[in-house]
């Protein structure tokens, strides 16, 4: 559907978009994943034809972007990433001018432009001046605009930033929505989002496409060991020698003990070996009581840390030296952390500073808690 | 195109901006009107025609400033260049648009005439020379209008449009004038385009941000202009005021006003408007390329 071939573009002698080559296939959602600057938007601007390549061939269905430009533009609806509205018109008018420039005869349009502002939600301000549309309205216009005159691709810049949580749910609705019969490209540096809604993913970096995968894919094609969340109720050192004793398991973390006995752990499993049961059986033989167990999995974040992460960035998660003697300060001031410290020491376990980051920071730097739960929404926290 | 054409006039008249375009024109052409036909007893409608082009110095900015620059501040210009709509289409749509609002003040003041006629029943109003004076009054402001609107493709401030589309048109404006004033000595004429030429090359550096551009420009004219001065100097008298003369977009106006019809002139008013078509459509493609 998309064939994007040598991409090249430089502003003065910086490249922004260097050497990039992809194709985009019929009928599903693709994210387009990097950091900021990463020439996210180049690529996409250059792709629906808002700006010109310095070298490389785009073409969409066939129709090169430059050399059959009004053929191939018909097929794309875009929406940048700030939204392009004119602020001195009603959205009714807006999307009326924009179906007409994109030559939806004069009999549909009405219908055209109706069924869109139903699509998005915006038929109770659409006699309104865009002006005085809220950012998330305003966001919705412009997904309107992008639709509007049923284009086989679309592709969306960060369409959900500045969002709130409840738009953002139902924008994604909106995409997925479009899956079924349209192409949708969509960036963003929301990775929660991304493996959400998108069946491929494309991860760019420094301009280059870095990998091109299912989520799914990429998740298991660079997974770091798989890690398991645990609360037990017992004695900390019985608790690390019994998960120890669970063949597959290769490290165990303690990285609490509550007032009430119970013990959080972090276990970190070998690839491939199913450990769930042997782990609830090998505590209860020792008698400690499993309370909950769950799986966290290798998460994007990860691979899309080691794929674009600036070199800096893994320090984070590195154990430093000066973080022992925080741990020591901490377990002086809390006493609960020093049975904590005690078992680490026990078995001196080389992630002593892994916990001691823990422990020290309430906000987890460490990358295995940083992994999206469920469906995870961390990442919305922020917006 | 029609898409775009509708879209801008509504914008016009939704806003300030055309209202007030109107009015003025209104305005000064009525004073005008009051002044020669009324006041003076003169059956010389069309004068007023002439004595109130100065008024495009602030007309024309006030209407083209916002066109091209308001979408690029506004990042609106990134759905005219995904829209299935070429650069051309666009740039005409604006530009019709633009000639409409126009057209408003010229047209109201066509009806002047006849109100002038029912206190000139002696029949020396001449409605031939009036409409003449109108149509290249029209014609006039459609190239001025067109300067504006390339002007406005060159920034994304409006204020900074509208100065440099004022600064372009009192250059036009004060061009007749200059070339009967400047003497046509080879050594002036040299000297002044040197200093022309100077300009058009800043002014391409601008536009194309290349140095090499600009040098280019520079090179490319000046050396002939030195070696001429130097080989055949008397190639060079005589020219200045020539060049000048080509320039002057309204010298060609005042002799519509006189009541001529000059084919030549109104050809030339098209071409001009053509080619700052041409320019901004060019300029706009352009961006994309930066």
């Amino acid at each position: 559907m998309i064939e994007v071939r040598n991409l090249v573009k430089k502003y003065a002698d910086h490249p922004a978009v260097d050497d990039l080559s992809f194709t985009v296939d019929r009928g599903q959602i693709y994210g387009f994943l990097g950091p900021n600057g990463a020439g996210k938007s180049t690529t996409m601007n250059i792709i629906t034809g808002c700006l010109a390549a310095t070298s490389g061939e785009v073409r969409i269905d066939g129709h090169d972007i430059y050399k059959d430009a009004r053929e191939a533009k018909k097929l794309i609806g875009y929406l940048p990433e700030q939204p392009p509205l004119y602020p001195d018109m009603t959205p009714v008018e807006y999307l009326d001018f924009v179906a007409q420039a994109k030559g939806v005869g004069k009999k549909d349009r009405a219908d055209a432009v109706y069924s869109v502002m139903e699509k998005v939600g915006i038929l109770d301000v659409q006699n309104r001046l865009i002006r005085n549309l809220s950012k998330g309205y305003k966001q919705r216009v412009g997904m309107a605009q992008a639709i509007l005159g049923d284009p086989k691709v679309i592709i969306l810049d960060e369409p959900t930033v500045g969002l709130d949580p409840a738009q953002i749910v139902e924008i994604r609705g909106v995409i997925k929505s479009l899956a079924n019969d349209h192409t949708v490209i969509f960036s963003s540096h929301i990775l929660s989002e991304v493996s959400e809604i998108c069946s491929r993913i494309l991860i760019i970096s420094h301009g280059k496409l870095v990998a091109e995968d299912t989520p799914q894919a990429l998740e298991s094609r660079f997974a770091v060991k798989p890690v398991l969340n645990a609360s037990v109720k017992g004695d900390p050192t019985a608790i690390a020698n019994a998960l120890l004793s669970v063949q597959g398991v290769s490290d165990v973390n303690i990285s609490e003990v509550k007032d009430d006995g119970v013990v959080d752990v972090i276990v970190t499993c070998e690839r491939g070996v199913n450990v769930l049961e042997s782990i609830s059986l090998a505590l209860l033989q020792n008698n400690c009581l499993l309370l909950r167990l769950e799986e966290s999995r290798a998460s994007l974040e990860d691979v899309f840390m080691e794929l674009v992460g600036d070199p800096a960035v893994p320090q984070i998660a590195e154990p430093e030296p000066e973080q022992t003697l925080e741990v020591d300060a901490q377990a002086l001031l809390d006493g609960s952390i020093g049975s904590a410290y005690d078992a680490h020491e026990l078995f001196n376990t080389p992630s002593d500073a892994d916990e001691g980051q823990t422990v020290s920071d309430p906000q987890p730097d460490d990358p295995t808690d940083d992994v999206q739960q469920e469906g995870g929404e961390t990442d919305d926290g922020n917006l | 195109m029609t898409a775009i054409f509708k879209k801008e006039l509504r914008s016009y008249f939704r806003g300030m901006i055309g209202c007030l375009f109107v009015a003025l024109f209104l305005v000064v052409i009525g004073l005008y009107v009051y002044a020669i036909c009324f006041a003076n007893s003169s059956p010389h409608y069309e004068y007023a025609y002439y004595n109130c082009s100065f008024i495009f110095l602030i007309a024309v900015p006030v209407l083209t400033m916002r066109s091209i620059a308001e979408e690029r501040r506004q990042k609106t210009d990134q759905l005219l260049y995904s829209l299935p709509v070429s650069m051309t289409q666009v740039v005409l749509g604006k530009y019709f648009a633009m000639l409409c609002v126009f057209a408003v003040p010229v047209l109201v003041s066509c009806v002047y005439p006849f109100l002038v006629h029912l206190y000139d029943p002696s029949g020396y109003l001449s409605f031939s020379a009036v409409f003449v004076a109108a149509g290249a009054f029209f014609l006039l402001g459609s190239a001025l209008i067109a300067i504006g609107m390339f002007m406005s493709s060159l920034t994304e401030n409006q204020i900074v449009s509208a100065v440099i589309s004022f600064i372009a048109i009192l250059f036009v404006y004060l061009m007749g004038q200059l070339s009967q004033m400047l003497s046509g000595t080879s050594g002036v004429t040299a000297i002044v385009f040197a200093f022309l030429i100077l300009l058009l090359s800043l002014l391409v550096f601008f536009v194309t941000k290349s140095k090499t551009a600009g040098w280019l420009v520079f090179f490319v004219l000046e050396v002939p202009i030195i070696v001429i001065s130097f080989l055949k100097p008397t190639l060079l008298e005589g020219l200045l005021p020539k060049v000048f003369g080509v320039l002057s977009v309204y010298e060609r106006f005042y002799s519509f006003a006189d009541g001529l019809v000059d084919l030549k002139s109104a050809l030339y008013f098209v071409t001009v408007a053509v080619l700052f078509l041409v320019f901004t459509v060019q300029s706009m493609e352009k961006r994309r390329w930066s």
